[in-house]
């Protein structure tokens, strides 16, 4: 790898001693690289490198607020989309203490991820895979004729392929539910109502709770979607977003806004819903 | 050390898919009844010349076999849930006679129908010679199912001890993975790795601090209970673990009256509290928070508890209603709390007033007192 490379770096570790030894390591493996800043939680990780667009990201998986994988997913939405000013989606790299699943997972999706302690040599093999990328982005752009490479495609599918292990273990429901009970809006949890599962146009998290949201009206659920979902008759919602689940067949249309992202427009429900770009692959014309 | 759940009972239930599992007892069975059977034919053809070996040998297997199929067989539907593959108490009992009893009606049918003859007859001319055949062959059915009862039973017992091994092993092995989770222990090496360079005083510091955190959780598993104040110092040694690793995000108070220091606990019971604190409402939280553990007599009984400063809605997966869920370490503290004093020792959560989580868990004194006296 060529030391000299300039590139910038956004570093996002709760643990103050961790940041501190990663940033070090970097400076002496890469002093070409410039750390442009250190954040601790996964919220700030996605509010600097919005603000700071830099060409490389080193996220730790488990962060307060948000983890860092949930803090990638965010921040591919909130990237400006492609186009002539915008800048090329980061290189992402993942740093982990311990996980088994998520180090198998990101060995088949061939997401770059360092173990902590982090091995100065690894190190190294890392940031060779880290600068090829980023040579290739600028090549890419430099040809203009060829838009043939997407960073942010290839992160979104890797992504997809992280979560999907998650995603296929929600499977298992005996018996989907068909009532939900809910506190009536308003009554400060002393009216319970029940529902009719087949009632939800969709599901959307809100702080702590789940507003659930029928044609005429809106009520709350403590139970995080999460594990709402597993819960529910497969296929019946699509997840659209980090938050919101959808009912399949009450779907109207699919817009595509001027950012980029796409809406979703529900029968009975004025309100577009945004679809996370880690979704957008169900929205795709047949 | 800690409690294990009963074994529990054994899943087929179905008296066909336990016949079939069960089949190569049941052929054994069958081959040394035989075998049995033959040799009391060949003992009673040379006792007495009166009968053709043959003959003996029908009537001998015709009640030998018969009794066979009808105990062997009917175990599966006469209370086909019994743990030992017999069935439990009298019903057994009655399997075996009735069992034998028709084995002779029908298995002397067959013979006399092979012989041409009739032993009922005797009953009329010889009633005693009658009775002694009867005798003898209950004695004979009665023992040899005995014998395959108590077979049965050795094989269970053993298979039910090799079980309960291995449940016991899980259990001691899932304890210590609880306690040694791999992505503190390498989060804190990653850690000491940094500081060594750096602050080589604080490395020592915090190596020092993880041997005494990892020799008590070694420990744990061997010694039964310590005197409160160790139980404090291994807290501390944790606590100022995370504090390196979490920085200005963790403040802790550790309040141990010295009153109190040399009554002895269970080892490790606050640990799992702390951790789960330090889980649900510290790490999760960008401004972190505050851990305070503390111990206080309160009449006969010892109460200690861990307060955080999680936020409200935190707390909803660990409210008093759904207890539960919250995981191994927290369940494992309750078994442990059951096993060694029964109901006169809890564990329950609140959230008080001024917010957070308070864990409190009461221990009787008294136990703690006895507890010295027997190493």
């Amino acid at each position: 790898m060529n030391p000299n490379l300039p590139a910038t770096a956004l570093i996002a570790e709760d643990e103050p001693l961790l940041a501190a030894a990663l940033q070090a390591e970097l400076a002496s493996a890469w002093p070409g690289m410039r750390v442009l800043a250190t954040v601790g939680d996964g919220l700030a990780a996605v509010r600097q490198a919005l603000a700071l667009q830099p060409d490389v990201l080193l996220f730790d998986i488990q962060m307060p607020g948000l983890s860092g994988l949930d803090a990638a997913i965010e921040l591919a939405d909130a990237w400006p989309s492609p186009g002539a000013a915008a800048r090329p989606f980061p290189a992402l790299v993942f740093v982990t203490a311990f996980d088994h699943y998520a180090v198998q997972a990101f060995e088949t999706q061939a997401v770059d991820y360092l173990l902590k302690p982090v091995q100065p040599a690894r190190l190294l093999k890392t940031l060779s895979k880290v600068q090829l990328a980023l040579v290739k982005h600028a090549s890419s752009a430099m040809d203009s004729g060829l838009t043939s490479f997407d960073p942010m495609a290839q992160v979104m599918a890797q992504l997809r392929g992280l979560l999907a292990p998650a995603l296929a273990t929600t499977q298992v429901s005996s018996a989907p539910l068909q009532m939900i009970q809910a506190s009536q809006p308003g009554s400060l949890g002393n009216t319970v109502r029940l529902l009719p599962v087949a009632d939800v146009l969709y599901f959307e998290a809100a702080d702590k709770y789940v507003r659930v949201i029928t044609q005429d009206a809106d009520y709350l659920i403590r139970t995080p979607l999460k594990e709402l979902l597993p819960q529910l008759e497969p296929h019946s919602f699509w997840q659209i977003h980090r938050g919101t689940a959808v009912r399949a067949s009450a779907i109207h249309s699919v817009n595509r806004e001027a950012n980029g992202l796409l809406s979703v427009l529900l029968r009975g429900r004025p309100e577009p819903l945004a679809v996370s770009r880690l979704y957008a692959h169900l929205f795709k014309p047949m | 050390m800690f409690t294990l759940d009963p074994l529990p009972p054994p899943a087929l239930q179905q008296p066909l898919a336990r016949l079939r599992l069960c089949w190569p007892a049941v052929l054994r069975n069958g081959l040394t009844t035989l075998a049995i059977c033959l040799l009391i034919s060949l003992g009673l053809w040379l006792a007495s010349d009166q009968r053709q070996l043959t003959v003996q040998l029908v009537y001998s297997v015709s009640i030998g076999m018969t009794s066979w199929l009808l105990i062997d067989g009917g175990r599966f539907f006469v209370d086909a849930a019994s743990p030992t593959g017999f069935p439990r108490g009298w019903r057994g009992g009655a399997l075996i006679g009735v069992g034998v009893l028709m084995g002779f009606l029908f298995g002397t049918g067959l013979g006399d129908l092979y012989a041409g003859r009739s032993t009922w007859a005797l009953l009329d001319q010889q009633p005693r010679a009658f009775a002694m055949l009867l005798l003898f062959t209950m004695v004979v059915g009665i023992g040899i199912s005995t014998y395959f009862y108590a077979v049965g039973k050795a094989a269970y017992l053993q298979s039910a001890l090799e079980a309960s091994r291995r449940y016991t092993a899980e259990a001691q092995l899932k304890l210590l993975q609880s306690q040694l989770q791999p992505h503190m222990l390498f989060n804190t090496l990653a850690n000491l790795r940094a500081l060594i360079t750096t602050h080589p005083e604080r490395a020592t510091d915090m190596l020092d601090r993880l041997v005494a955190y990892l020799r008590a959780t070694l420990q744990a598993s061997r010694a039964t209970t310590h005197p409160l104040q160790a139980e404090f110092d291994r807290l501390r040694d944790y606590l100022e673990l995370m504090a390196v690793r979490m920085g200005s995000r963790l403040a802790f108070t550790l309040n141990l009256p010295a009153a109190l220091a040399h009554h002895h606990v269970p080892t490790l019971m606050l640990q799992p509290l702390v951790e789960n604190s330090l889980q649900h409402a510290l790490e999760p939280h960008v401004q972190g928070g505050r851990i305070t553990v503390s111990a206080q007599q309160r009449g006969a009984q010892l109460v200690l508890q861990v307060h955080d400063t999680g936020a409200v809605a935190d707390f909803s997966a660990l409210a008093p209603t759904d207890r539960n869920a919250t995981g191994f370490g927290l369940r494992q503290v309750r078994e442990r709390l059951a096993t060694r004093y029964g109901n006169a020792a809890s564990l329950h959560f609140s959230t008080p007033a001024e917010g957070g989580l308070l864990a409190s868990m009461t221990l009787p004194i008294e136990a703690i007192e006895s507890i010295k006296s027997t190493p």
